[in-house]
């Protein structure tokens, strides 16, 4: 195992962040852990890289505790923080340098790194001017150049895409799933649950401190739910006279007025909607489950947006 | 955990690199200051004071000067700048994901500080030569003086910055702290001759009399016993709040 967290918990004053956590990342794979906001995914990757401390249980990295050896996990281990870390008034190139510093690496490997980042994440166009005249997308990209400069072992991406808009994303995760096949592990912590069905080879699902599931996505999906969702705006009086009928009743999930249903063939449920919903003609949507339905089961909360 | 100097100098090469794209303006103003103290004090209200201390005024503030100019710089160094890297820039979150630990950080932003400290103090000092006001080659002994002047102040700042919560808090700092040393640490006047009995002893606490006394000994090359406690005093005050601040930064950084 890569990473290996054993019953961690953190303690801040009053607040339990993270209770219990027992998580293991195999190499080479891509391994997402997914959450609210608040969840306690940012402070579990603090405790991976060793700036916080657990208050129980213990972690090893590369097989060793980071508590007792940070620098040498640390100098194989590349970070992307959710917060921009980028200094603002030098270009691109010039925070690679002093990025590549921090890893005391010397020319003329570091003016050849910083050269292969360049083209790795696409930065060529704007290498010399200001990073504070960048776009955010690009912003992130050099972002993640920066943890990639020690070439590391284990890259740990903290919401790697929120608030790029959809081709940066796209783009972004290609790089990601390069990186993989090159070998690297990546360890990313994310709300967006596309991003984790797409990208990620094994994921946890965490709430309020904990792992309430883990697995590979298709597998968690379809231990935990149909494969095919019906999503329809309903009233809970409306539930009762629409679906109170039904022979076999389906899994029904409820968020806000939005109501989805589980099943394995949606025609037929959708006939018998139909049936039942004399006059009125509801949109329904049908959609493969994903991620977003697991999570929703396991905690009776949305994910992104509000319920 | 202890100092590793290769990334300490890797902390310092940040700072470098940023100010190096501004040194021009950033250097200027330091000399534009010691020339306006000293056209203002030393010629303006020094031709109503024949001699001070048994020099002329203008001479007797010049070594004093050289010393504030230390102490501001690494005082706004480790105050504001650090505040900027640390809330602004996330600066020490980013390198707190490499092999950088907090022990290198500190050590690396007091170098920093003393860096800045010495460049500030060191064009004062061009200044008040090219006035005529320090007798070469004696008063070359003052230099070293410099960068103890921004290490000691260095040390003190960095110690009340890891303490204070907001921004805010600074103006404090420099107006309930460092103006009255300014004031009432020997630059503007011999406290010794204006002291007696136990303020004397008091007056041994304020960290500025030390590095002007150094100074000032360097200018006028009288050496005297009592330069040797204004060393230790310097190094010793340094030394206990740079431990001090070692266990600040940790608890600010970490979690």
């Amino acid at each position: 195992m890569i990473v290996e967290a054993h019953s961690v918990s953190k303690r801040f004053g009053d607040r339990l962040a993270v209770r219990d956590l027992t998580l293991g990342v195999p190499p080479g794979i891509c391994f997402g852990l997914l959450g609210p906001n608040g969840a306690g995914k940012t402070t579990t990757m603090r405790m991976l890289y060793g700036v916080t401390r657990p208050t129980s249980g213990r972690i090893r990295v590369f097989g060793r505790d980071i508590a007792a050896d940070p620098r040498a996990v640390r100098a194989r281990l590349g970070v992307t923080l959710q917060q921009s870390v980028l200094i603002d008034a030098l270009s691109p190139i010039d925070n690679l340098r002093v990025f590549g510093r921090y890893h005391l690496l010397r020319e003329p490997e570091l003016s050849r790194r910083i050269d292969d980042l360049i083209d790795f994440l696409e930065l060529r166009s704007h290498a010399h001017v200001p990073v504070r005249v960048l776009s955010g997308g690009f912003q992130r990209r050099l972002a993640i150049a920066l943890s990639l400069v020690n070439r590391p072992d284990l890259l740990i991406l903290d919401e790697p895409t929120t608030g790029l808009d959809p081709a940066v994303r796209l783009a972004l995760w290609s790089r990601v799933r390069e990186l993989r096949a090159g070998g690297t592990t990546v360890l990313l912590t994310t709300h967006y649950m596309d991003e984790a069905q797409r990208l990620c080879d094994r994921v946890a699902v965490v709430a309020e401190g904990r792992v309430i599931s883990e697995g590979v996505p298709a597998e968690l999906i379809a231990t935990h739910l149909a494969a095919e969702a019906v999503e329809l705006d309903c009233s809970a009086a409306e539930e009762g006279t629409l679906f109170g009928n039904l022979p076999a009743p389906p899994r029904r999930l409820r968020a806000g007025t939005r109501l989805m249903l589980y099943v394995d063939d949606a025609s037929a449920l959708l006939a018998h909607i139909r049936q039942h919903d004399r006059g009125s003609h509801r949109t329904c949507i049908v959609r493969p489950t994903n991620l977003e339905d697991v999570f929703l089961s396991l905690t009776g909360t949305r994910l992104e947006g509000a319920a | 955990m202890s100092v590793s100097p290769r990334h300490a100098v890797a902390v310092w090469r940040r700072n470098a690199a940023m100010y190096r794209r501004t040194w021009m303006w950033n250097i200027l103003p330091n000399f534009f200051e010691p020339v306006l103290y000293l056209a203002s004090l030393g010629i303006g209200v020094g031709a109503y004071i024949s001699e001070m201390g048994g020099t002329s005024y203008a001479a007797f503030l010049a070594p004093g000067l050289v010393c504030v100019s230390a102490m501001n710089g690494a005082s706004f160094e480790v105050t504001y700048n650090i505040y900027v890297r640390l809330t602004f820039e996330k600066a020490y979150d980013a390198m707190l994901t490499t092999p950088i630990e907090p022990d290198d950080i500190v050590a690396g932003e007091v170098l920093w500080a003393v860096t800045r400290a010495s460049i500030y103090g060191a064009c004062f000092f061009v200044a008040v030569t090219l006035f005529g006001l320090a007798p070469l080659p004696q008063a070359l002994w003052a230099l070293p003086v410099i960068p103890l002047a921004g290490l000691l102040f260095a040390a003190i700042g960095l110690c009340f910055s890891l303490r204070v919560p907001t921004i805010d808090m600074f103006s404090f700092y420099f107006t309930l702290f460092l103006t009255p040393l300014f004031l009432f640490a020997d630059v503007f006047f011999p406290l010794n001759e204006r002291l007696s009995g136990v303020w004397l002893w008091v007056a041994e606490a304020l960290p500025l009399l030390h590095p002007v006394r150094l100074a000032r000994a360097a200018f006028r090359g009288t050496p005297a016993p009592v330069l040797v406690w204004d060393v230790a005093y310097i190094l010793v005050a340094s030394w206990l709040l740079l431990h001090w601040g070692r266990r600040a930064a940790r608890a600010r950084l970490t979690s």
